[in-house]
């Protein structure tokens, strides 16, 4: 069978720069095979998705533009005059949303199988922060086709940031561009979405691939126990590799299948002056966060509810970003014990959250 | 701020002097502020019916002897009402217009109160037919205070005066829907009933369109009178400025004007106008032009051509409404459909309009113009379905594609299976 290295082109690169560090990253690594071996392509998926992110984010970056007066009628231009504009701000806005979904998915399957323990620890971390990054994508996103919803929105969900002691003040003035939302938190928007998050973003991912690459797919405890004549590898490349794009192309056909049945809506023109729709909701990922907040009576003990919640989420993120790092006194298996409640606590708390939220 | 407050302070304080004055008439009579008409009036509980401490002529500063004479500032019941003195009382219906006519006919002193001020009102009343009845010695007529009311007068803008635009059906039926009051001047007392059921009163009443025509814009207010046949369709051009050009440049509005026989009314009525309906014209029961036309004359033939072109364009038009409605349901791009559905819209209008002229080619102009935008509008939304469906067709192919590929995948999968297996 024909090989990578087989060919001209890779052949005459590999003649001059010596490209066996990256045939050694592609090729060292062995995909463990067995029950939960799906998990694996989890990640995969999701960068798929960003890859979409990225291709349709530049095509609709040649005729969006930002501005009071200009970001939602260039939009309504994009879907409604542009060859196939349509299609790519419905791949982009579906694409964004599946993608955080296969994070979380990804991110949980990691949590579960305690994939994040050493040697990955830094794999975790920078995973974390990747789904954080996309959230805050999602968010600066929503804003920019600058409809009635998504300004309502912001002006919450930057309220809410306004929340935080001391600096909270500051944050939503940054946010904002200014005391409201107004066009200059459009720009701001605009500005963080399409250069500073892009490359942020970029930088941390290419970490978090290379140390995929360069520590290799985690075992689960009860394949590690199995003997090694009865241990199923296939290789990263090809094999595990070919698999993957038929996942990306299962998940390329559903996205199509998603933009052109479902739709996404332009909404109403955003107008500062005109009162707030009635069920502002933010993106369903937020929604746990928003809905608990909303639960929170207003006051706890000394502190605001508000204030409470945002120091809790934020608290509880920074914790769950430094899990790997946690080492309990106790035996192994109380660990294993305590993570897996927590872990199931965490995921019925977001689930049951985001219902009430979507019920309430 | 302090002025204000001074001034909320000061409110309480002048109102309750005014009262102690007014309690106290007997002993401050001779006070040079006191107003001894009303305070010996409201004493006496005699003050004119219908007052209304509100009237205009009263928060001008304008008080009763301004118009009746006599001193206010006496208490001596006699002095104060002495006609030697120049105490007029109240004038008799005959006198009313002049009695009003001698502040509001003159000029210089209405200008103290309005920059832009008419002062014909008496001069025009004379001209009516309330006028004109009265120097008979018909006292039965309406003068100043029928309408205006003596002692609650308000600007005609205000809706708390009888004159305002929502109101004045009413002040004008008090009388002329009186059958009994009425029975001496053959004339039908029914137009406010009338009115009401007709475009201009569902306007009025329903959609409280306060520019809807009342009374006074068809007859005039001082200067009331029927109007004459061949000025109805000067009047009802006044607002229906477009209908009254087409029609005065038509052979028939000549005629029509000429033989004095009735115009606009003839098809739309008077007091019951009704929305007017495309059946008008045509040929068909409900036309009026079969009622002088008759089968195989000119006005016939044109009367059936207008309404086959408006029946034309009204079909396209709503042809291509349901088509907009399709592509909103599916989805698609209405915007530039919409836009060109209103243009048709605008020449449908402009169709109805032309009618008025009577003429074929004027007619067939403008409505040809809106069968064409219609059929552009048609063509348009057309497109936008065959790129819904292109859409559809696309993602049957790219199913296509996409299947094949992954197919390609999947053998190439089991094949490696297979020879690692072997292997």
């Amino acid at each position: 069978m024909k090989t990578l290295e087989d060919s001209k082109i890779f052949s005459w690169l590999h003649s001059r720069y010596d490209l066996s560090g990256i045939l050694h990253l592609l090729y060292h690594k062995k995909v463990p095979v067995h029950k939960h071996t799906i998990w694996y392509y989890m990640g995969g998926v999701t960068l798929f998705l960003f890859l979409i992110q990225l291709l349709t984010g530049i095509l609709l970056l040649m005729y969006y533009q930002p501005g009071e007066n200009s970001s939602y009628e260039s939009v309504r231009f994009i879907v409604n005059k542009v060859n196939f504009g349509w299609l790519i701000r419905n791949l982009h806005s579906w694409s964004a949303n599946l993608m955080i979904f296969f994070a979380f998915v990804h991110m949980f399957s990691v949590f579960f199988t305690r994939a994040y323990e050493k040697p990955r620890e830094l794999t975790w971390v920078t995973g974390v922060l990747l789904l954080v990054l996309a959230m805050v994508f999602g968010f600066s996103g929503y804003l920019l086709p600058w409809n009635e919803l998504s300004f309502f929105a912001t002006k919450v969900g930057t309220d809410i940031a306004g929340a935080v002691p001391v600096i909270g003040e500051g944050i939503r003035t940054v946010l904002r561009g200014g005391e409201d939302v107004t066009g200059a938190t459009l720009s701001r928007f605009f500005g963080f979405h399409v250069a500073i998050l892009p490359a942020l973003f970029t930088i941390v991912l290419v970490v978090h691939l290379f140390l995929v690459q360069k520590v290799g797919m985690s075992e689960p405890d009860f394949f590690k126990k199995l003997p090694d004549e009865k241990k199923k590898f296939i290789s990263f490349f090809p094999d595990f590799a070919i698999r993957d794009a038929l996942l990306w192309l299962i998940v390329l056909y559903l996205l199509i299948f998603l933009a052109l049945f479902f739709q996404w809506d332009l909404g109403i023109k955003a107008d500062a002056l005109s009162p707030a729709p009635t069920g502002i909701k933010p993106e369903w990922y937020f929604m746990f966060m928003f809905q608990s907040l909303k639960m929170l009576p207003p006051h706890l003990g000394f502190i605001e509810g508000e204030v409470f919640g945002v120091l809790f989420f934020g608290a509880a993120a920074l914790a769950w970003m430094l899990i790997p790092f946690v080492k309990f006194n106790s035996k192994k298996y109380t660990k294993e014990r305590i993570m897996l409640v927590l872990g199931t606590l965490v995921v019925l708390f977001i689930v049951s959250m985001t219902i009430i939220g979507y019920l309430l | 701020m302090k002025l204000k407050l001074n001034l909320f302070l000061a409110l309480p304080a002048l109102f309750l002097l005014f009262n102690l004055q007014a309690n106290a008439f007997s002993t401050a009579s001779q006070d040079s502020t006191v107003d001894n008409c009303i305070a010996c009036h409201q004493d006496n509980d005699n003050m004119p019916d219908n007052y209304n401490p509100e009237d205009i002529h009263y928060k001008v500063g304008l008080s009763c002897f301004n118009c009746h004479g006599g001193n206010p500032k006496t208490e001596d019941e006699d002095a104060a009402m002495d006609p030697d003195k120049g105490f007029l009382g109240a004038p008799s219906k005959e006198e009313i217009p002049a009695f009003c006519g001698r502040c509001h006919s003159d000029f210089a002193f209405m200008q103290q109160y309005r920059s832009e001020v008419e002062t014909d009102q008496e001069s025009q009343y004379y001209t009516s037919q309330h006028g004109t009845l009265l120097k008979k010695g018909d006292t039965k007529v309406a003068v100043c205070s029928n309408c205006h009311t003596a002692h609650s007068i308000f600007s005609p803008n205000d809706p708390r005066s009888s004159v305002y635009p929502a109101n004045l059906p009413e002040t004008c039926n008090a009388c002329h829907g009186d059958a009994e009051y009425m029975k001496d001047y053959s004339i039908p007392t029914n137009q406010y009933k009338l009115y009401k059921t007709s475009v201009h009163g569902i306007d009025l009443y329903e959609k409280h369109d306060m520019s809807a025509p009342v009374c006074n814009d068809c007859h005039g207010n001082h200067g009331a009178r029927p109007p004459e046949l061949n000025s109805i369709p000067r009047i009802c051009g006044s607002c229906h400025v477009k209908n009254l050009n087409y029609f005065s440049s038509s052979p028939m509005g000549k005629e029509m004007e000429e033989e004095e026989i009735h115009t606009c009314e003839t098809c739309h009525g008077y007091h019951d106008i009704q929305k007017a309906s495309d059946d008008f014209i045509g040929t068909g029961e409900k036309s009026f032009c079969i009622e002088c036309h008759d089968e195989g004359d000119e006005g016939y033939i044109t009367a059936a051509f207008i309404k086959s072109r408006i029946d034309t364009l009204k079909l396209k038009y709503s042809t291509a409404s349901d088509d907009m409605n399709n592509v909103i349901i599916k989805g698609m791009d209405d915007i530039d459909i919409s836009f060109k559905l209103k243009e048709a819209r605008q020449k449908l209008i402009e169709t109805r309009t032309a009618i008025h002229s009577f003429d074929t080619s004027q007619v067939n102009t403008i409505a040809s113009q809106g069968i064409k935008l219609s059929n552009e509008a048609i063509g348009m939304a057309q497109k936008e379905m065959d790129e819904y469906y292109n859409r559809r067709t696309g993602f049957i192919y790219s199913s296509i594609a996409l299947l094949i590929l992954g197919l390609a995948l999947y053998l190439k999968i089991r094949t490696k299976n297979g020879k690692d297996k072997k292997a």
